[in-house]
């Protein structure tokens, strides 16, 4: 039995009919084809697969697509703007914030919230804020200073 | 004219990241090809346990379902091989799909492929396999004792090997004059690689021409294929194409081959479609290759000053179920070679027993024999100076070898390039500020905290390596490097690199590297790896050799660029090629600069050849092939300071410092960011990780990142790094290798700091890792005050 779903992503609008047991995070990649949104966990511990959903951080393994009709959802593929790299990402570029490249999407997103939160976060801060991102290449030292990068400049833009 | 900015040494942003940070990055997962079928696999649930009937019927008749092969339908399929032969190894059979016998939990017995991911593992559960359960054997030291599960026919006591280096009798002389014997059993922990991309695979047989293309997770596609070609499918090895694109980390994980690609390539043939898997984190828990898993017995001897006279070693080192790609490799050739460190040790001896046991396969994980062997000199020179009351700094100063600039001889088989480990150990002191740290530790007990500081030093070996070397040791492969320069028409620059990258960022340092040898732009290069059917036959990356071997490749096919091109200009400047000098991206006249061609201009002539030398063949590409004349050496200082939670035993990092000597460096961006990532999962290793089998059952406890305690951004502290600079002589880049120095040498330094915070409890070691609340707290409270000790150091 499938169920019809029907939700924005990145500005276009997407509907499918789904299985009610299908995991947005393989709706994404899978029915949508956005392949940036990645899976490294069946537990829900690593984060790669970190979204926005009407503007929060959401790990997309933790909902059913047919949980998010009507959602308003971003990927890391969403946050560049005309070919303009979001601060965040612009940061974790300048500082190294990354290696194999298969958190990032993940971390990037997770930190876009963090800095709506505490847009002048402290070391503490950034470090608990991600406590729901794995990352096993960088040990955090150049993401928490890609995240301290994306505060700054964030900052002096506004 | 404007002189081309050099670029080597330089801190260049990754040309790699803007793909990764907008989300365009291609794993392996996010390859797409129509009509892809998906398999899930059917495992053992059991440690030990013989298959007496696989019933498919139910599954089959599941909706969606394509095929299901179990490995009585492999017929004329091969044991998966081992790489590394040592004298009397135990080799037993690892069929793809174990048909007999499932001998560690996860052990794949039956392939379901269906349309999607939900039938292919709906129709899994319901293959129904009869077992009668053995008796499992899971720790290793228990491996060996009488009674236990037997578990390969080919292997009595299930001893996979006994093998043994350095001289037994010198080390006997030397512990009877010493002043001082310190013995400890020292246990490495079991761990799991857990790179965050798990691995995957994408098998498409093209029925048309007979060609297969398969999407695998490696970190050396040249070295899966021949193994799958040539060792378990017998196919021909120029029909199939091995493309690793993205990968996301390894650590040693993605070099093996391993049932899940092997099966794909072949049920896709059966089938004719593509098949895909992508293992889920609890598959890769139960099935990536494991690491580390010694059980050791050291005993080092010091004279009365405290110089260490002997060192004798027994090690117990499990292999897992089967023995795997390079497992026997690990706890011999890259353990016990590495045991003279960077001391003066004039007599040892190591005796490694390696054993099966009913659990995953054990083999390379980032500093693969390396880490266990500094942790053991760490652990055991820190138990001298305590034994000795000498403290851990002018113990370690007193034992280092003296500078030397080309060759030391070890006593067990290596000779190291060159090393000067005493400035390094001084500046990482200078970091620390110990003395001051000493009194603030003093003004902490005085309150009732545990302070402590650790140091490690630590010896690598890199550039991995001599292939006559290596092969006289038992290794089934030579282990070189390609480097292909294609320049194009117009004067940009195709670099094919048998090297890979899964996190390294070769695509930016060999630029550099080009860009600093030919004195041309780095937008003018482009690096091309991973792809068989694109690169010339290479060896790929592990043991920290991409630079100092594989960047050693691309330089000597750009000499031989350089070499033809003066050949060129020298037609066109009308001059001898022996007078041409190639300098800032020009072929000058010597000493007439007013008197040269550029590159792009002597790259055209090269392939419009109208004005051009007699008999040099037109075009302009080169291929290399790198073999170094021996390993590298990198080595360096580590520093850790802890405070332990006296009531909880829980661990804070307070600190970590760190100065490294790896030769020269392409980029210390790069560098520094690999250093960070070792030294966060040496730190994993002493503090949180650790696969833990159920004894009994076999059952991996620690099968998911909810019982697997990886490292996250709240548990460590900013890392300070530095570096000395002692490049080699081995190749002409002067680069050592810097991938797994923080690896090596975290673990030993947090290790020792939590016993140095203890010491005042009585501590003065911890047989086990990791060092968890609970394991600090029991330490804790079995120990014996040390009484008015406790005060003074």
């Amino acid at each position: 039995m499938k169920l019809p779903v029907k939700m924005t992503i990145n500005g276009q609008t997407y509907s499918h009919e789904v299985e009610p047991r299908l995991l947005l995070v393989h709706y994404i990649r899978e029915s949508v084809g956005l392949t940036g949104t990645h899976v490294g966990c069946d537990t829900s511990q690593c984060g790669a697969c970190t979204i926005l959903m009407d503007g929060k951080a959401v790990k997309a393994c933790t909902f059913f697509a047919v949980q998010c009709n009507g959602a308003k959802i971003m990927t890391i593929e969403g946050l560049a703007k005309n070919g303009e790299l979001h601060p965040i990402q612009q940061g974790f570029w300048e500082k190294h914030g990354l290696q194999c490249g298969f958190c990032t999407p993940g971390m990037i997103m997770a930190a876009h919230q963090m800095l709506e939160r505490y847009p002048k976060p402290t070391e503490e801060q950034i470090r608990h804020q991600l406590e729901g991102n794995l990352c096993r290449c960088t040990g955090y030292h150049n993401i928490v200073k890609a995240i301290q990068w994306a505060a700054e400049n964030m900052a002096g833009k506004k | 004219m404007a002189t081309v900015e050099r670029v080597l040494g330089k801190p260049i942003k990754r040309r790699e990241d803007p793909r990764f940070i907008t989300g365009r990055g291609t794993y392996v997962d996010d390859v797409k090809v129509p009509g892809t079928t998906i398999a899930a696999f059917v495992r053992s649930p059991h440690a030990h346990a013989r298959i007496k009937k696989i019933d498919t019927a139910a599954a089959r008749k599941h909706p969606g379902v394509v095929a299901i092969f179990t490995g009585k339908d492999m017929t004329g399929v091969n044991s998966l091989p081992c790489g590394w032969l040592l004298p009397d190894l135990k080799v037993p059979a690892h069929p793809p799909l174990a048909s007999d016998k499932a001998n560690y939990v996860g052990d794949p017995v039956a392939i379901v492929i269906a349309e999607t991911q939900d039938a292919a593992q709906d129709a899994a559960e319901k293959v129904n396999v009869t077992w009668e359960v053995l008796p499992a054997v899971s720790a290793t030291d228990q491996a060996t004792a009488k009674g236990t599960a037997q578990i390969h026919d080919v292997a009595p006591s299930n001893v996979a090997f006994t093998w043994q280096i350095g001289d037994a009798g010198a080390v006997d002389t030397a512990f009877r004059s010493a002043a001082r014997v310190v013995k400890k059993k020292i246990v490495n922990q079991r761990l799991v690689a857990n790179p965050m991309e798990p691995r995957a695979c994408l098998a498409s047989y093209d029925q048309a021409n007979g060609d297969l293309t398969l999407w695998v997770t490696s970190q050396n596609p040249h070295v899966h294929r021949l193994l799958m070609c040539a060792f378990v499918l017998g196919i021909p090895e120029h029909k199939v194409r091995v493309i690793a694109p993205d990968v996301g980390g390894g650590f040693g994980s993605k070099i093996f081959l391993y049932n899940e690609e092997t099966i794909c390539s072949w049920a896709t043939k059966q089938i004719k479609r593509p098949v895909r898997w992508t293992s889920t984190r609890r598959e890769a828990f139960l099935t990536d290759a494991h690491g580390r898993d010694h059980v050791t017995e050291a005993e080092m001897a010091f004279d009365a000053q405290g110089k260490i006279v002997g060192l004798r070693v027994k090690t117990i080192a499990a292999m897992g179920a089967y023995l795997s790609t390079f497992a026997p490799a690990v706890p011999t050739y890259l353990y016990a070679t590495l045991l003279n460190g960077v001391y003066t040790i004039p007599a040892i001896h190591a005796h490694v027993t390696g054993v099966f046991t009913n659990t995953t396969p054990v083999d390379a994980y980032r500093g693969a024999g390396r880490p266990e062997a500094a942790y053991l000199l760490e652990r055991m020179i820190e138990a001298g100076a305590a034994a000795l009351k000498i403290d851990v700094a002018d113990i370690r100063k007193r034992n280092f070898i003296p500078k030397f600039d080309n060759g030391f001889q070890t006593q067990v088989a290596l000779n190291y390039d060159s090393g000067n480990y005493g400035p390094t150990f001084e500046k990482l002191l200078g970091m620390v500020d110990y003395k001051k740290f000493r009194s603030d530790q003093q003004a902490a007990r005085k309150q009732g905290r545990l302070l402590g500081i650790g140091f490690s030093t630590y010896i690598e070996a890199c550039s991995i390596a001599p292939s006559k070397v290596v092969g006289s040791l038992g290794a089934q492969a030579g282990l070189y490097e390609s480097g292909k320069v294609r320049v194009h028409p117009t004067g940009g620059v195709t670099v094919y690199t048998g090297s890979h990258s899964h996190g390294q960022g070769h695509e930016t340092t060999f630029s550099q590297l080009v860009a600093d040898e030919l004195g041309v732009p780095m937008e003018n290069v482009e690096i091309v790896h991973g792809d068989t059917g694109a690169i010339p036959f290479g060896m790929g990356t592990y043991g920290s050799r991409s630079g100092a071997v594989g960047g050693t490749a691309i330089l000597m096919s750009l000499q031989k660029i350089k070499e033809k091109g003066k050949k060129i200009a020298a037609h066109l400047l009308e001059a001898s090629a022996s007078d041409i000098e190639y300098t800032n991206g020009q072929f000058q006249v010597k000493g007439f600069p007013g008197k040269s061609v550029p590159f792009g201009q002597v790259a055209l002539t090269a392939y419009v050849p109208h004005n051009y030398p007699e008999g040099l063949e037109p075009g302009l590409e080169e291929t290399s092939f790198y073999d170094p004349s021996n390993f590298c050496f990198p080595f360096g200082a580590h520093a850790c300071v802890v405070e332990v939670d006296r009531d909880t035993g829980k661990v804070t990092v307070l600190r970590y410092i760190a100065v490294d000597d790896v030769g020269n460096v392409i980029n210390p961006l790069i560098v520094d960011g690999m250093v960070h990532g070792g030294v966060a999962q040496g730190i994993g290793q002493a503090l949180w990780e650790g696969a833990v089998y159920d004894d009994g059952s076999g059952q991996l406890v620690t099968g998911t990142m909810m019982d697997y305690a990886l490292p996250k951004a709240d548990m460590l502290p900013m890392y300070e790094t530095d570096r000395t600079v002692t490049p080699t002589l081995v190749n002409p880049l002067g680069i050592k290798g810097a991938g797994e120095t923080g690896t090596i040498a975290a673990t030993p330094a947090v290790v020792n700091a939590v016993v140095d915070a203890l010491r005042p409890l009585g501590v003065d070691h911890i047989e086990t890792m990791p060092l968890s609340p609970e394991r600090v707290w029991k330490t804790i409270q079995a120990a014996k005050p040390a009484g008015a000790a406790s005060q003074k150091r």
